[in-house]
């Protein structure tokens, strides 16, 4: 299948946000080029174990489902209720009341109504009247229910997987009704007929067998270290080295994959193993679990744990005292809100405590995984630090808060911290569209494949207008975040909405700034990019 | 549409209670032997769904933070929009319960000038907040039919819900806000494009009913006056079990009362249940306290997981080549 052409930023922007004539119950769904994923690959599912694997594509009139779609599916319904308080209640207790309404990117980018937050669960939740409320059963369309059929089945795969279970909504919602929750459900219940997206299961395959999403093979890690220290030595003269499956080592170092396979995240890696070197940490990466992020989490809860395993046994395998965890969105949903339940108790850690500044990290004691910018940001408070933000000149900032962080962690500070210690010129973006309220990149939760790029700039185009204001103010030139899902899909839509604007990790950004012992000095940044004032005066 | 499903609805109650009016036998059912029932199903209807809800699990700690967590010693962390102990989640809801916190954060957006802007909207906080404090009081009100002698306090409130002794009898200020709160919300359910595009006829049918009573129960307190002592007497009736047939309460009444029993009825099987729900909440009622506290998950069973030594298995070689240790040579 050929990649269709997105339209132009003038076209997409020419948003209307009436409702169609003919009520959402009878307007069918379109699978419009552009706008949707590709189907996960019977490889994959075939390695995981996964039902039905199969060829075939969403625009298809034949899914081949197994002859009992049906009852597979009303079972799983059935089963979730019971497993899940917050499933059942969420089905129960909306309004309709439309607060969530426009808070979804998706919707705001699309103006199509099923991506309102509260239509997207009554995708799911008309079929739950239907087979599990009395009113449902009795009553029909004048309760809101609707038969299970294949259309019905088809519009769920199209708006769960339009979905980047950003927790927005939930922001907004009286009663906290998370869309995440339900599409999360709706995700599992199409998994259970072999309905998925390839973006997902493909990596999640690779996870499983190799440790990371890349399917990159323990040596293949080790290079593309070892490179990236070759690269901190020519732009700073400092050796640093790249401890590996290192038995003894105090910490284990998680982080996603995407970290170390591409730019601009390997900027990140590279400051995150220079920063490491500066404090003369005894840590260690892991090549079996080389990624902490997780893509069970767009599947299914019980893929999230079949993934998260690894990290927990190889922290005891090599017996660390604690975990360290990079910068990453999804990744720490999963670490901060699912971990220790699933593949917990962490009795074999130690309660984490900074070896340098001795501050014991008290919000971490029974996981006993940090997140990096806490990490970094202790060390920058206690002074154990020394920064040359004016290495960073040349930049001129805004920083995109990554939904999981944000609304699954409450992790705010720590971040802008450290960007204020290592940078001269910050500037926030508007308040409705930061911190608990960011919007989101719009190709999350599996959606940032090439395939599904017009609904990418779609869902993404809140963010990057919230960015285009700040460049258009400030002269804003750099988007920093916390996430290697962001800092993929942001550079696709900074170059789309916002071209100019670059995308760069925060540990990126002290990285430039941080003073290191024996270095040379410093003309460039990590990128090769000339320092303002240097290039002046070369140039003289 | 569903709207006028809804109207119809309505329409038909209201024809029933004026055929219960005119018929003695009905009239009966409705005053002696519909209020038990109604009660009983509300009471009944409403503890099922209760304990329909907790019985099922919070497999995980799933809290939604909107506020700075509790992490280092000086980062203020913002107890009440990410709370991390009880007392910050017993805030945290009381905010929600009582002031609506998290729709006072609704914004809309209009695309001005190719791009994305939003505003302020609080009105549906604003009348969302007036319709049920005065409905809470309205409610609260009522006891005084069914208490003998009137306790204080609701003698206090009724006194300062007339304070401003507009007219006789005294207009009180909850019924006018009510009016003011419904009306809002059914006239934004009806003209805002999007809202009635996602509405349900039971979503109509919530608000006319509400409508319903407050309209019947105003026409009674100023127009078509209901003998109260009967009332008073029919109420007293009830709660002693000695129910007997009302006389000059006058037909509006019976409309009253059989949209009040059709809303009790109804309640614990429509979305009004959100009365209960929202205790229940997951994103809202835990504690981000995720790595402080472990959570337990009662029935998280084993997955199928692959094993450092299956992972070894495979890569051995390759490991060895690369210089990485190994487990088994
Ligand atoms: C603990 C008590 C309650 C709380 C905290 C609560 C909270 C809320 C909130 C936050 C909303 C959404 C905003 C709005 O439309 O106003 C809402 C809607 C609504 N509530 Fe309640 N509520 C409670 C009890 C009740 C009761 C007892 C009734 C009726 C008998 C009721 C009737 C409604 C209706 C009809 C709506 C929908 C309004 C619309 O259609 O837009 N609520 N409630
Ligand atoms: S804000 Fe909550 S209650 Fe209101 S429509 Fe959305 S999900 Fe339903
Ligand atoms: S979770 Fe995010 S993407 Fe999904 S419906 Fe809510 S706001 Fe939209």
């Amino acid at each position: 299948m050929a990649a269709v052409k997105t339209p132009k930023p003038d076209e997409l922007i020419a948003i209307r946000y009436a409702p169609p004539e003919t009520p959402w119950m009878e307007t069918p769904t379109v699978f419009r080029p552009g706008t949707w994923s590709y189907s996960g690959g019977a490889k994959s599912l075939t390695a995981l174990g996964l039902p039905n694997p199969r060829a075939w594509q969403p625009p298809d009139e034949d899914w081949k489902l197994p002859a009992n779609w049906q009852s597979i599916i009303l079972e799983g319904l059935r089963e979730r209720l019971e497993k899940y308080r917050s499933f059942r209640l969420f089905m129960d207790i909306c309004v309709r009341c439309g607060a969530c309404a426009d808070k979804c990117h998706f919707y705001i980018g699309s103006g199509d109504p099923k991506n309102m937050p509260v239509l997207r669960a009554e995708l799911l939740r008309s079929v739950y009247r239907r087979y599990f409320t009395e009113s449902g059963k009795r009553f029909g369309k004048l309760a809101g229910a609707r038969d299970l059929t294949i259309d019905v089945l088809k519009e769920w795969f199209y708006y769960f997987y339009q979905c980047t279970e950003c927790r927005r909504c939930s922001v907004f919602c009286p009663y906290g009704i998370d869309q995440a929750e339900i599409t999360t459900m709706g995700r599992e219940l199409l998994s259970l007929v072999g309905c998925n997206i390839n973006w997902v299961m493909e990596p999640v395959a690779n996870c499983f067998r190799t440790g990371n999403h890349l399917g990159i093979q323990p040596g293949g890690v080790k290079d593309m270290l070892e490179f990236m220290a070759d690269d901190i030595e020519d732009k700073t003269g400092v050796h640093v080295e790249v401890p590996l499956n290192k038995k003894g080592a105090e910490i284990l170092f998680v982080t996603p994959s995407g970290d170390y396979f591409a730019d601009p995240g390997t900027y990140t890696c590279m400051g995150y193993m220079m920063l490491f070197h500066e404090i003369g940490l005894n840590y260690t990466f892991s090549t079996y679990a080389s990624d902490g992020g997780n893509f069970g989490l767009f599947t299914s809860h019980e893929m999230i744990k079949r993934l998260n395993a690894k990290i927990y046994a190889e922290a005891k395998r090599l017996g660390v005292k604690w975990i360290l965890g990079g910068e990453c969105g999804h990744m720490w949903r999963v670490l901060h809100q699912y971990m220790d339940t699933m593949n917990g108790p962490a009795d074999f850690l130690q309660e984490p405590v900074s070896p340098i500044t001795g501050t014991r990290f008290e919000n971490a004691r029974a996981t006993r995984i940090v997140h990096i910018a806490e990490f970094t940001s202790d060390l920058i408070r206690s002074g154990k630090l020394k920064l040359d933000p004016s290495r960073n000149d040349h930049l001129r900032v805004t920083y995109h808060d990554s939904c999981n962080p944000a609304r699954a962690m409450g992790l705010f500070e720590e971040p802008r911290y450290i960007i204020r210690h290592a940078c001269n010129h910050f500037h926030e973006m508007a308040e409705d569209t930061i911190r608990e309220k960011t919007l989101c990149c719009g190709g999350g939760a599996g959606l940032g494949n090439d395939e599904n790029m017009e609904m990418r700039m779609r869902g993404g185009m809140p963010r990057a207008m919230a960015v285009k204001q700040v460049k258009e103010k400030h002269g804003v030139n750099r988007l920093a975040c916390m996430c290697a899902i962001d800092r993929a899909t942001l550079t696709s839509l900074m170059d789309y909405w916002v071209p100019g604007v670059t995308v760069m990790g925060v540990h990126e950004l002290l990285a430039n700034a941080l003073i290191m012992k024996g270095e040379k000095e410093r003309t460039t940044d990590l990128r090769g990019e000339p320092l303002e004032g240097k290039a002046a005066d070369e140039a003289l | 549409m569903n709207l006028i499903a809804a109207l119809i609805a309505v329409l038909i109650l209201t024809l029933s209670a004026l055929g219960i009016a005119f018929s003695a036998t009905l009239s009966f059912l409705l005053t002696a032997i519909l209020p038990y029932a109604a009660f009983t199903v509300f009471i009944g209807g409403f503890i099922y769904r209760i304990v329909k809800w907790a019985k099922a699990p919070v497999p995980f700690r799933i809290t939604t933070t909107c506020g700075q967590q509790t992490s280092l010693p000086w980062i203020k962390n913002n107890p009440l929009e990410s709370p991390s102990n009880v007392w910050s989640v017993m805030g945290r809801m009381a905010l929600e319960l009582f002031l609506f916190r998290s729709l006072f954060r609704n914004t809309d957006v209009a695309i001005v000038g190719q791009r994305p802007v939003y505003g302020s909207a609080k009105w549906l906080w604003f009348f969302g907040l007036l319709f049920h404090w005065s409905l809470l009081i309205i409610v609260l009100r009522h006891l005084r039919f069914f208490i003998e002698p009137i306790t204080p306090w609701i003698k206090s409130l009724s006194t300062i819900d007339g304070f401003f002794e507009i007219g006789v009898p005294t207009l009180y200020l909850s019924d006018v806000a009510i009016v003011a709160g419904l009306t809002f919300l059914f006239l934004r359910r009806m003209t805002v494009p999007r809202l009635r595009y996602i509405s349900l006829v039971t979503d109509y049918f919530a608000l006319l009913l509400l409508l319903g009573i407050v309209t019947t129960g105003l026409l009674m307190r100023h127009f078509f006056p209901a003998d109260l002592l009967h009332v008073k007497n029919l109420a007293l009736g009830w709660v002693t079990f000695a129910p007997a047939a009302p006389k000059g309460v006058g037909t509006v009444f019976y409309i009253h009362l059989s949209f009040v029993f059709t809303l009790l009825v109804w309640f614990p099987s429509s979305k009004l249940m959100h009365m209960g729900g929202i205790f229940l909440s997951p994103t809202r009622n835990l504690a981000n306290d995720n790595r402080m506290k472990r959570h337990l998950n009662p029935w998280n069973a084993p997955v199928k997981v692959h094993t450092y030594e299956e992972y070894e298995e495979e890569f051995r070689d390759k490991m060895k080549l690369a210089g990485l240790p190994v487990e088994k040579e």
